[in-house]
């Protein structure tokens, strides 16, 4: 089954990003397809390469990274939730003039066209978050 | 390739983005030529009431955007009549044409869907 997954909470607070990850991984072990996942809402949060969790506890944008180098994911931060966060790469961090940039390796930025873009294309969308 | 997108608005307007960020999504999925319908159900409702005023909140009073829904072809919008029924509402209080549906159908609306979007 093709699957795009939507996370609306940004890490830690909630267990959504948790879930969504296990979520995830578990599909990809039974063989199913994950074509994008889409940051949406706090989800952005999950996207900041400058998380710094205590030793002792999961990085949940790391993993994210990871899973997604080694399944070539396709991760997806919303552009209007990241500009209202601060969750910004070099092209946009330039383009609205700021001093830093802090998008994590494996995701990128774009718009909600990459949503709608994804349901086409796929069985299911699967939705963590409230 | 088109799908069947119901939005489904829960919320009411202000305490959370949700609303707003429903609208930006709705005009997306229509630029994308989708087949869209809207289902306001709970405090969802409030979005639609006529007369908002937001000043002492603060807040950008979004809600003549959906007059403009009928330009961009999203004229199927429904709503929860039990819903209405315990807010006091009336079709008359809402500031667009919708048509009220029973919970009974509102469970058809949703297994008829190919997607569903929740706000």
């Amino acid at each position: 089954m093709k699957f795009v997954i939507q996370v609306n909470e940004g890490p830690y607070q909630h267990q959504t990003a948790d879930s969504a990850y296990q979520f995830t991984r578990a599909a990809l072990a039974g063989g199913h397809e994950v074509l994008r996942i889409f940051f949406y809402h706090d989800g952005v949060n999950n996207g900041t390469r400058l998380t710094s969790p205590p030793q002792d506890d999961r990085n949940v944008v790391n993993r994210w990274s990871s899973l997604a180098a080694e399944h070539d994911l396709d991760l997806v931060i919303c552009v209007a939730a990241a500009q209202r966060r601060g969750i910004l790469d070099e092209s946009e961090m330039n383009r609205l003039d700021k001093d830093a940039h802090n998008l994590a390796p494996g995701f990128r930025i774009s718009g909600l066209g990459q949503l709608i873009e994804g349901v086409v294309m796929a069985d299911r969308l699967v939705v963590f978050g409230d | 390739m088109i799908k069947k997108c119901l939005y489904v608005n829960r919320r009411a307007p202000y305490g959370t983005s949700y609303a707003l960020e429903a609208i930006d999504a709705v005009l997306i999925g229509s630029a994308f030529d989708q087949d869209i319908s809207l289902l306001f159900i709970d405090d969802g409702l409030f979005q639609l009431k006529k007369d908002q005023d937001t000043a002492d909140v603060e807040m950008k009073n979004f809600s003549p955007a959906y007059r403009a829904y009928d330009m961009y072809d999203v004229e199927k919008i429904y709503v929860s009549k039990e819903a209405m029924a315990a807010r006091g509402l009336k079709k008359r209080d809402l500031i667009i044409d919708v048509e009220v549906l029973s919970d009974s159908k509102i469970k058809d609306l949703m297994d008829e869907h190919d997607v569903i979007f929740s706000f």
